[in-house]
């Protein structure tokens, strides 16, 4: 490891409290790190965690939401020690969020322009006239004609949103942008146009992305590292080639085994790769097992897996240098001091 | 026919569960009922007639008699017995209303009904009928409608004006909230499948679309109901009522008309409001029970986090 | 559909409920029995035979209702001429034209009232879900819609004049009658207190509801967490992105209401006396002053018509996404 991470997340773990009164826990113990620059694939199934790890990160948890445990560190600040209005100044300048435009993400009665210049006022980067301005490079640089400012989110096409969102986010220049399942609901081509901005913002811009999705094809593409995620916990972490070459987990196994050849995604079917269907439920997340989540569903279970929930186990090849951990009994024994 | 008995029973059974677990519908439940039991145990309540007048030692008529002097609630102008008139009053406010309101929902279910299910030049036909009463003031028009109604001579009870009066015009909300239940439900391929094996029109309504929009009609029942009541009171305050068969309306007509206020008989201006607002309230909360069985809400927004977002154990509160 | 068929098709709409009100009021009035005089006069009231043949000269009662009376009338109400009261010996629309300022400045001022408070209440009810104040905006907007409108005015007057010695009957106190209002605004302002506080709770009760409910279905939406992302305060993202979204449904709702301006405080202008359109409405229908009633009637309803087609135009203006639908 010779930089620092921009983002460390460690042991994060995060509740909510049901109608009903139950606690559910959506995330546990979920680390990984973000390099600068670097892109990282956070997949899973609906409702494994993904949403609530980014919304944890940037503590926009809904009401009934809590952390209780873990640190989220950005350039060396636990963000999670931070008072409401100290987190409100590094929203936005330091991460900014892409959610799926083709939804309500945008304010159907506001102007596109007005809205992405908001950000840039609100954080008191420059006057009114060169945010203006500013807003114009953004639209430029995302592609969206310039006679389009002042529409409404209503008047542009679902591809158009999702740019506007991009260009929204880059607005006060973040170092790290969460990306929530960008390019769901948009067709193959425009999915692949949305792909190509973000790679050349991330050339241009050095800034880290992490990609929330549940497209294998698109993590193959685009990330450096991916965390698989399974039921509120990291199942496997490690650089995209080793976990999709030499997956550890039976559940990152499963998922794959319908997969092609990551270097073949050209050739990918309409809709982009979702996971496979394993069969089962994932786990209720507030009636959890004392043992491993995936075991229900895990065709190589052993004794072990329904006593404990296994820990993360360094499986990097020796000598690569890279990090690759994955958390299944079968894999030994933790060893001291891993994270 | 059994059949449709069991759906009925089902969307009750149902609402009757919903409010059960809610203690505010409990609430209200027992404020309606409570005053369905009055009117109806009435004669059993009280040992006058509402039209009976009570005499003092001197064989006048026992006016503006406070409580304290003859209870429970003293006497009114004339000298009759309030607390009589009150629980009697019970039985015409409700009954008017329970009818003018089973009008209301009938007609409103079959403009509705046939608005959404046989569509076309039917339904916009009804919808602008619809529309153009909703658009007028429906104070002024009833008022105009009964005085007309009355002036013809037609020998019915007043009662009977008011119940039609308020039936017609107030059918408009089950109409368009059953147009867009049966929109809805006309999509769903079971019906498609059924007009295909050759059911008729009126057996598909009855078994496929019936059904599911009886939740939707007993909610609005609710609705309608406490409407009618309001507006009966309202209707009779301003003289239209029966004054032979006095609502809590016509009680209040009285107690206005004839000096109550000026007089400081509170007993007689007092108690017929307050029985409105218990059984309209009653109504309003079981309706928001039923309603949120329904429709249930959305159990946040988002911006409910703050304080407690961050509760991490060992750390000062962020 | 696009803008304009949306706004002609309410144009239609408009159009057509006027002529309906205008056929109810030309037919019920010549459907009751008896001697035509009786659709100007009622039955209860005793005429001579001479007043009877002047009357039926002058509304032209002699002529066959189609076309004849039906032309005449339509002609004469499209001119402005709305007939004349004969309990009050003026025409219609003078009578009317006399006592709509009364009524106009008690709703209105009301409702100005009911607006600003309603919408304020309601949005901090649905911002600060499940804390007391919730609760007690959604119990008092349940409260206001139980209680029958006279019925409040009749607790408010009792206690307003026994309490604070407010007047309890008429606009203005009888010497000041018939002075323009300006010139007695302290009487005046006195005599409208009670009604005016009568009306306002229960338009509150109603604005508070769909505000608290329209803000809580708002906040609930996508743009308000992609607000909170961007690093906006609370109190910043109500103000600048919930609120112009939740009021909305509240604009239509207004506008609507203000065309009840003219007619909706009968209620209320009975108990108090208050000298306005609904007392005068009131008045003729017991006088059965038929002229009368069907003029107030007329404007009521014509009033209502064009407020909602207002309504219709201001959520055109004001949704843009309504403009390319």
């Amino acid at each position: 490891m010779t930089e620092p991470p921009l983002l460390s997340v460690r042991h994060l773990t995060t509740e909510f409290t049901l109608a009903d009164g139950q606690v559910a826990r959506a995330l546990e113990d979920v680390s990984f790190d973000v390099l600068p620059g670097q892109t990282v694939g956070l997949v899973g199934e609906s409702g494994c965690g993904k949403t609530t790890t980014l919304l944890s990160v940037m503590r926009l948890l809904p009401g009934n939401g809590r952390i209780s445990g873990g640190s989220v560190l950005f350039k060396g600040t636990d963000l999670l020690t931070l008072s409401e209005r100290e987190m409100r100044s590094h929203r936005w300048t330091d991460i900014a969020v892409v959610f799926q435009g083709a939804m309500n993400a945008l304010n159907p009665v506001m102007k596109i322009a007005d809205q992405i210049r908001e950000a840039i006022l609100l954080h008191d980067l420059m006057d009114r006239k060169a945010a203006d301005r500013r807003v114009d490079d953004l639209l430029e640089l995302v592609g969206i004609p310039r006679a389009r400012r002042n529409q409404y989110p209503h008047q542009y096409s679902g591809g158009m949103r999702q740019r506007a969102m991009i260009a929204m986010a880059l607005a006060c220049s973040p170092d790290l942008l969460f990306a929530d399942e960008p390019t769901t609901a948009l067709d193959v081509m425009i999915q692949a146009q949305v792909f190509e901005l973000f790679k050349r913002i991330q050339a241009e811009f050095g800034l880290a992305i992490v990609l929330v999705t549940h497209d294998l094809g698109v993590v193959a593409e685009m990330c450096d590292v991916v965390v698989v995620m399974y039921g509120g916990m990291v199942a496997e972490v490690g650089p995209a080639d080793s976990v999709y070459n030499e997956p550890q987990h039976p559940y990152t196994q499963r998922l794959l085994a319908a997969f092609p050849d990551p270097s073949q995604s050209a050739d990918l079917p309409e809709g982009g790769q979702d996971l496979a269907t394993i069969p089962g439920t994932p786990p209720r997340l507030n009636a959890l097992p004392p043992g491993c989540r995936f075991e229900p569903r895990c065709e190589r279970r052993i004794d072990r897996c329904t006593e404990a929930s296994p820990a993360l186990v360094d499986v990097a090849v020796p000598g690569s240098g890279a990090r690759h951990l994955a958390a299944c009994h079968l894999l030994g024994e933790p060893e001291a001091g891993d994270a | 026919m059994g059949e449709r008995r069991s759906r009925w029973s089902g969307a009750l059974r149902g609402a009757g569960r919903a409010i059960r677990r809610n203690k505010l519908g409990l609430f209200g439940a027992v404020l309606v009922l409570t005053a369905l039991v009055l009117g109806v145990c009435a004669p059993l309540l009280t040992a006058y007639a509402p039209t009976d007048i009570i005499r003092d030692a001197d064989g006048h008529g026992l006016t503006f008699a406070p409580p304290w002097e003859h209870g429970p609630l003293g006497t009114d102008d004339a000298g009759r017995d309030v607390w009589t008139q009150l629980i009697y009053g019970a039985r015409i406010s409700l009954t008017v209303a329970a009818l003018a309101g089973f009008i209301a929902i009938s007609i409103g279910s079959l403009v509705g009904i046939t608005a959404g299910y046989v569509g076309g030049r039917a339904d916009a036909g009804l919808m602008r009928v619809t529309d153009v009463l909703l658009v007028i003031p429906d104070l002024p028009l009833m008022l105009v409608l009964i005085a007309t109604l009355r002036q013809m001579d037609l020998r019915v009870s007043p009662l009977a004006v008011l119940i039609v009066v308020i039936g017609l015009l107030y059918w408009t909300s089950t109409a368009r909230l059953i147009r867009s239940q049966v929109l809805t439900v006309k999509e769903r391929q079971f019906v498609d499948r059924s007009r295909a094996i050759g059911a008729g029109r009126i057996h598909v309504v009855r078994r496929h679309i019936l059904p599911q929009i009886m939740p939707l009609i007993v909610v609005n029942t609710v609705l309608v109901l406490s409407t009618a009541i309001l507006v009966e009171s309202g209707l009779a305050f301003l003289g239209l009522g029966d004054p032979t068969q006095p609502s809590w309306g016509t009680m209040l007509n009285f107690a206005f008309d004839r000096s109550a206020i000026t007089n400081g008989a509170w007993w007689f201006y007092l108690p017929p409001g307050i029985a409105i607002v218990w059984v309209v309230l009653g109504f309003a909360l079981l309706g928001n029970v039923l309603e949120e069985r329904l429709n249930p809400r959305l159990t946040g927004h988002h911006l409910e986090g703050g304080k407690g977002m961050v509760a991490v154990p060992g750390r000062s509160e962020a | 559909m696009d803008r304009r068929s949306f706004l002609l098709r309410k144009a239609g709409l408009a159009l057509l409920t006027i002529l309906v009100v205008f056929g109810i009021n030309f037919v019920l009035f010549r459907v009751l029995p008896g001697d035509p005089v009786r659709s100007v006069i009622g039955r209860g009231v005793r005429i001579t035979p001479e007043t009877q043949e002047a009357l039926r000269e002058q509304f032209g009662l002699g002529k066959p209702v189609f076309p004849d009376q039906l032309v005449d009338t339509a002609g004469q109400w499209l001119q402005g001429n709305l007939g004349i009261s004969w309990s009050l010996r003026r025409p219609v629309t003078e009578v009317l034209a006399s006592k709509l300022w009364n009524t106009v400045i008690l709703v209105g001022l009301a409702q100005l009232v009911a607006i600003i408070l309603g919408v304020l209440l309601g949005m901090l009810a649905g911002w600060k879900r499940k804390t007391p104040l919730d609760a007690g905006a959604l119990g008092f907007s349940l409260v206001a819609w139980s209680i029958p409108t006279f019925w409040l005015g009749i607790i408010l007057l009792v206690a307003g004049s026994t309490w604070f010695g407010l007047p309890t009957a008429g606009a203005v106190s009888p010497e000041n009658t018939g002075k323009p209002l300006l010139s007695v605004l302290p009487d005046f302002a006195r005599h409208l207190l009670l009604p005016a506080l009568t009306l306002t709770i229960v338009f509150l009760g109603e604005y508070m509801l769909i505000m608290r409910s329209s803000i809580r279905e708002v906040l609930a939406d996508d743009y308000i967490l992609t607000a909170r992302a961007k690093g906006l305060s609370d109190w910043q993202v109500l103000r600048k992105h919930a609120l112009r979204n939740a009021l909305l449904p509240i604009v239509t709702v207004i506008a609507i209401n203000i065309g009840f301006i003219v007619g909706g405080a009968i209620y209320v202008e009975t108990v108090f006396s208050y000298d306005g359109l609904g007392k005068l409405f009131q008045t003729a229908l017991v006088k059965q002053d038929y002229p009368l009633l069907q003029g107030a009637f007329m404007l009521l309803a014509v009033s209502v018509v064009i407020a909602n087609f207002t309504a219709d135009l201001l959520y055109v203006v004001l949704d843009p996404r309504v403009k390319d639908t």
